[in-house]
């Protein structure tokens, strides 16, 4: 394959570049694009707080933290997070419901769990845990799967997205369901089966939305459709937000003359609505060149998966790639009206250490996929 | 199971062929919903930008203050005397106007603008900030607002504003004692906590409404509004309510002020009643009053100018300002010091010869009553005011323990009314002369000291409040404004409890009821000085009249004769109380250049005890 083939050179060269990052289990390209990524996030995030260089600290506290987080995940072998992966999973669920049942309660959802040192989102771990899960038993045996298996791996996923979804948290459960679900897709689910649920899910849109949805997860999809019916509300975020995306133009207002952020408008300006505050300030060009940099990537991580050498690092890889492109999408869909809004940051760039850290440590695993590659090789 | 399945044969070439696929195959989905993000941002920020950018520039999102009610201020029986009432307000903002000037002019064609108002403006335009609404009308009648609302959408920055603004019904009638509200300076805006204060635009001047004006003010409310270019408020985003100001409740009475009022006629002078039993000012008067509306919306310079250059002096605070020598009203307190310290005997009497001489001295110091009053005891004295008697009881008693004695009784300090702007007038002593004049002690001022001339000068409030004291034997109560304080919300009164002095040391209680039954001799016997009020009297009232020299007033050189003849006449004055066996009320009248005490300010007294005490019957 012609793919294979530019893949192969793109990836010795590298090799002979970079002997010493590859003891060091670093992928120098994704490392280098991700540092890229993180900085142009401090940037927009000093912005975006109207220069609150307290903020501004914390995340770059976050970065430190979750960049080590990366770097010592990178150095594990993926042969070990395979062995894991099913323990982590059960932690994952315990953790879940442990939450459900104490975990503290912050903005009107049961998302953390509180250890006297730390809080953490549980569902964080699931994040990545569900996918490791899912890669781990699919891959026992050759792809596609079985219907069988198929089943049982459609329930494991269901638990947590579950789980997560009751808290509720309507983002991270989408997040989990769909690293769960590209697992299946990359492993060869049947299209047949794709679109059949797929039309299921859209035959039973009444019960879900009768019965599943909550009142403000309702409110949300509706403000969408008709952003003027609620505009006190979310519909408020999303008028703002576009006001905000448009008036950027083609060339933007320039870094910190965002007037929608500076004046006030844009709620959570520094977390999920960052990307108001960046194509505000850097306009259509700005905008393209992000989408440039999270598709390259987005690209890098496909090649980790495509040259990943075991069906188990594959799909993880695969999985875990797909889903930070969902964070992407979803959050600029949501942010420039185009979906409803859930709680999805933009990866990398949004304030909040949670994510970063998980994120990070997803494209550790990356990392260590690749790494680790001539190693099981040989 | 897992085990059970991980035995079969794994085809890695099939594996790594079937993720590959799908790998393509979702590397076409990304780049599909990349296009579809594209094509999203393509149409805001290419195809509509022109749209969002205006929707951008024309948004603001402002915090704006909701000022919070003024507290209300009732009389102690509840007669509204300050209160909150609905006015517009014409106001700019200079952000969004191009030129000011002209759009004056352009306004003026719509509504009358004076040059009083855009001097107002103009001050105002210097300090404020360019976004912030600055007042160029107050008051607009609903005629101009409706004339103004049809030009209004032509007139960019221009903006009418629905407000409360201070009423006081009674006008000039509570002047002195509530004082007004009128525009914030910027010196006082340092002296308060400046953010809560951004939404009010009138701080308490002077009076009640400046002592209480923390108790008045409230809290304020903020919304969050967005408004468009021109700054006009499109829609409210969230809002916190303001607290409301506590309202006050008064120990005054205000129908004393307006019979008072009615009973000083065009005189100048001051009329502070009390109840001595806790101290509460039933009534702090001072004529000529003045309207406060005028100041509530910054008084014109003409008018200011008026009252400012009035000879009468109408914002002149004569109760708690204004320093009168207390003429004979003094003589009961004198003449208590003389028994209490036992300088006299209540037996003693004298020959008044009409005049009183020192040793070694030609000067005659004379009695009122040229022919005098032959044989006097004290309490003849009293009675009749025998001037020659004060000038003995005074010289043997002397400079020191006149002074420390009449001291007891609040003379030469502020008595701690809460109101600003009090004066402790002056208790003249040996230790003062010598620091503030730098001369010794002179006999014969001992001698006009003791009846109530010479340095010697008292405030009305002063007075009234030492003659509550003399009232009650020596108890004293600080006198106080304030009778309750109420929260608008809960509504139940918050009682201000009277605050104790120091009682008056009794040497002996003879001696006080001596002195209360001489000054009952004043008005309900036939030679007293103020017999004229006892017709038709059904309780009995205890008092004492004063006729003061005038001196210390001070006018401009240029006024005519007569009107200077008019100044120079003597202060009537008279302190009472009633009823004298049980009293209820302590009163102190000046009436300025009125003449004698007992024709001109007795019978005030006496309509003022007459109202009080026939409602205290009532109740």
């Amino acid at each position: 394959m012609i793919l294979d083939q530019e893949q192969n050179l793109a990836t010795s060269n590298s090799v002979i570049r970079n002997k010493s990052l590859q003891r060091l289990h670093i992928d120098f390209p994704l490392f280098i694009a991700l540092l890229l990524l993180l900085t142009i996030g401090i940037f927009v995030l000093y912005s975006a707080t109207g220069k609150n260089m307290a903020v501004v600290n914390r995340q770059i506290i976050h970065i430190v933290i979750a960049t080590v987080a990366m770097l010592a995940i990178a150095q594990i072998q993926p042969r070990t997070i395979q062995f894991w992966a099913p323990w982590l999973f059960l932690l994952g669920v315990v953790l879940l419901v442990i939450v459900l049942l104490v975990g503290d309660i912050g903005k009107g959802a049961q998302r953390w769990l509180n250890l006297g040192f730390f809080r953490f989102q549980p569902s964080e771990i699931m994040k990545l845990a569900l996918p490791m899960m899912l890669a781990w038993y699919i891959s026992e045996l050759s792809l596609p799967p079985t219907g069988k298996r198929i089943l049982t791996a459609v329930f494991l996923l269901t638990v947590p997205t579950l789980l997560v979804a009751k808290q509720p948290d309507l983002g991270t459960a989408l997040l989990i369901a769909s690293s769960g679900f590209f697992v299946l897709l990359l492993a060869g689910l049947k299209w047949r089966m794709i679109f059949s649920v797929v039309i299921m899910i859209v035959a039973s849109a009444p019960l879900i939305w009768s019965y599943v949805l909550h009142d403000y997860q309702r409110g949300r999809i509706l403000t969408l459709l008709n952003p003027g019916n609620d505009p006190l509300g979310s519909g408020y975020h999303i008028i703002q937000s576009t006001i905000a995306i448009g008036s950027g133009s083609l060339y933007g207002k320039g870094w910190l003359n965002g007037t929608q952020s500076h004046l006030d408008f844009l709620p959570e300006r520094s977390t999920d609505f960052i990307f108001a505050v960046f194509s505000e300030e850097f306009g259509f060009i700005g905008c393209m060149l992000l989408l440039l940099l999270y598709l390259y990537i987005i690209g890098r991580c496909l090649v980790i998966a495509n040259q990943a050498q075991d069906t188990f690092s594959r799909l993880l890889a695969g999985s875990l790639t797909l889903t930070f492109f969902v964070y992407i999408f979803v959050n600029i869909g949501m942010v420039s009206g185009i979906l409803p809004v859930v709680g999805v940051p933009l990866p990398l760039i949004s304030y909040g250490g949670t994510s970063i850290v998980t994120l990070m440590m997803a494209f550790g695993i990356l990392m260590s996929i690749q790494t680790h590659r001539r190693l099981i090789g040989n | 199971m897992a085990q059970f399945d991980s035995l079969a044969i794994k085809d890695h070439l099939r594996d790594e062929q079937v993720f590959s696929r799908r790998l393509i195959v979702t590397t076409v989905f990304i780049s599909l919903f990349i296009i579809i993000l594209i094509a999203r941002l393509i149409y805001l920020q290419i195809l509509n930008q022109q749209h969002y950018k205006t929707l951008s520039e024309n948004n603001r999102v402002s915090i704006k203050p909701i000022q919070p009610i003024r507290g209300l201020i009732y009389d102690r029986n509840g007669i509204l005397l300050a209160e909150n009432i609905p006015s517009f307000t014409l106001e700019l903002i200079p952000e969004h106007i191009e030129n000011i000037p002209q759009l004056i002019k352009e306004l003026q064609r719509v509504i009358t603008i004076t040059d009083h108002d855009i001097k107002r403006f103009n001050k105002k335009l210097k300090y404020k900030r360019r976004f912030e609404g600055i007042t160029l009308r107050y008051r607009l009648n609903e005629d101009e607002v409706a004339r103004l609302s049809v030009k209004q959408y032509s007139l960019p920055g221009v903006e009418i504003r629905a407000e409360l603004s201070r009423n006081y019904p009674l006008g000039r009638l509570t002047a002195h004692t509530l004082g007004y509200v009128s525009s914030i300076s910027e010196r006082e805006l340092q002296k308060v906590d400046a953010s809560n204060y951004s939404g009010t635009s009138r701080i308490g001047k002077i009076g009640i409404e400046k002592k209480y004006e923390k108790t008045l003010h409230g809290k304020i409310g903020l919304q969050k509004v967005e408004t468009n270019a021109s700054g006009r408020i499109l829609r409210i985003l969230n809002r916190e309510l303001p607290v409301p100001g506590n309202n006050l409740y008064l120990n005054i009475d205000i129908r004393l002020h307006a019979i008072a009022e009615k009973a000083f006629a065009d005189n100048s002078g001051s009329l502070v009643a009390i109840d001595p039993n806790n101290g509460s000012v039933l009534a702090l008067t001072s004529f000529p009053s003045f309207d406060p509306n005028l100041f509530v919306n910054g008084i014109d310079t003409e008018n200011y100018k008026r009252l400012r250059t009035s000879p009468d002096q109408p914002l002149f605070n004569r109760a708690i300002q204004g320093r009168y020598p207390p003429g004979s009203t003094i003589k009961p307190f004198i003449g208590l010091a003389g028994l209490e310290l036992e300088v006299i005997k209540n037996s003693d009497s004298m020959s008044c010869p009409g005049f009183y001489m020192l040793k070694n001295d030609e000067r005659r110091y004379r009695d009122w009553k040229k022919r005098g009053h032959d044989d006097t005891d004290l309490r003849k004295a009293i009675i009749e005011s025998c001037d020659v008697y004060f000038y003995d009881l005074a010289l043997n008693m002397g400079i020191d323990n006149m002074s420390s004695y009449l001291a007891q009784f609040g003379f030469g300090q502020k008595t701690g009314l809460d109101l600003h702007g009090e004066s402790a007038a002056l208790l003249p002593s040996r230790q003062w002369k010598r620091k503030t004049r730098r001369l010794p002690w002179f006999p014969g001022e001992t001698l006009i000291t003791g009846i109530g001339q010479g340095f010697m000068l008292t405030t009305p409030l002063q007075l009234a409040t030492a003659t509550a004291n003399l009232a009650l034997n020596g108890i004293r109560q600080r006198p106080q404004m304030i009778y309750a304080i109420q929260d608008p919300k809960i509504e139940i009164l918050n009682l201000r409890p009277p605050k104790s002095l120091d009682r008056i040391e009794i040497k002996q209680q003879s001696n006080w009821d001596y002195v209360h039954n001489a000054m009952k001799g004043v008005v309900h016997t036939l030679h007293g000085t103020a017999r004229s009020i006892n017709r038709g009297l059904k309780y009995k009232i205890a008092g004492k009249t004063g006729t003061a020299q005038v001196h210390g007033i001070k006018q401009d050189e240029e006024y005519d004769e007569e009107k200077i003849a008019k100044k120079l006449r003597d202060h009537a004055l008279f302190i009472a109380y009633a009823p004298a066996d049980e009293p209820k009320i302590a009163l102190a009248i000046i009436v300025e250049n009125g003449g004698h005490g007992g024709s001109v300010a007795a019978p005030i007294a006496r309509k003022v005890i007459d109202e009080y005490l026939s409602k205290e019957n009532k109740k």
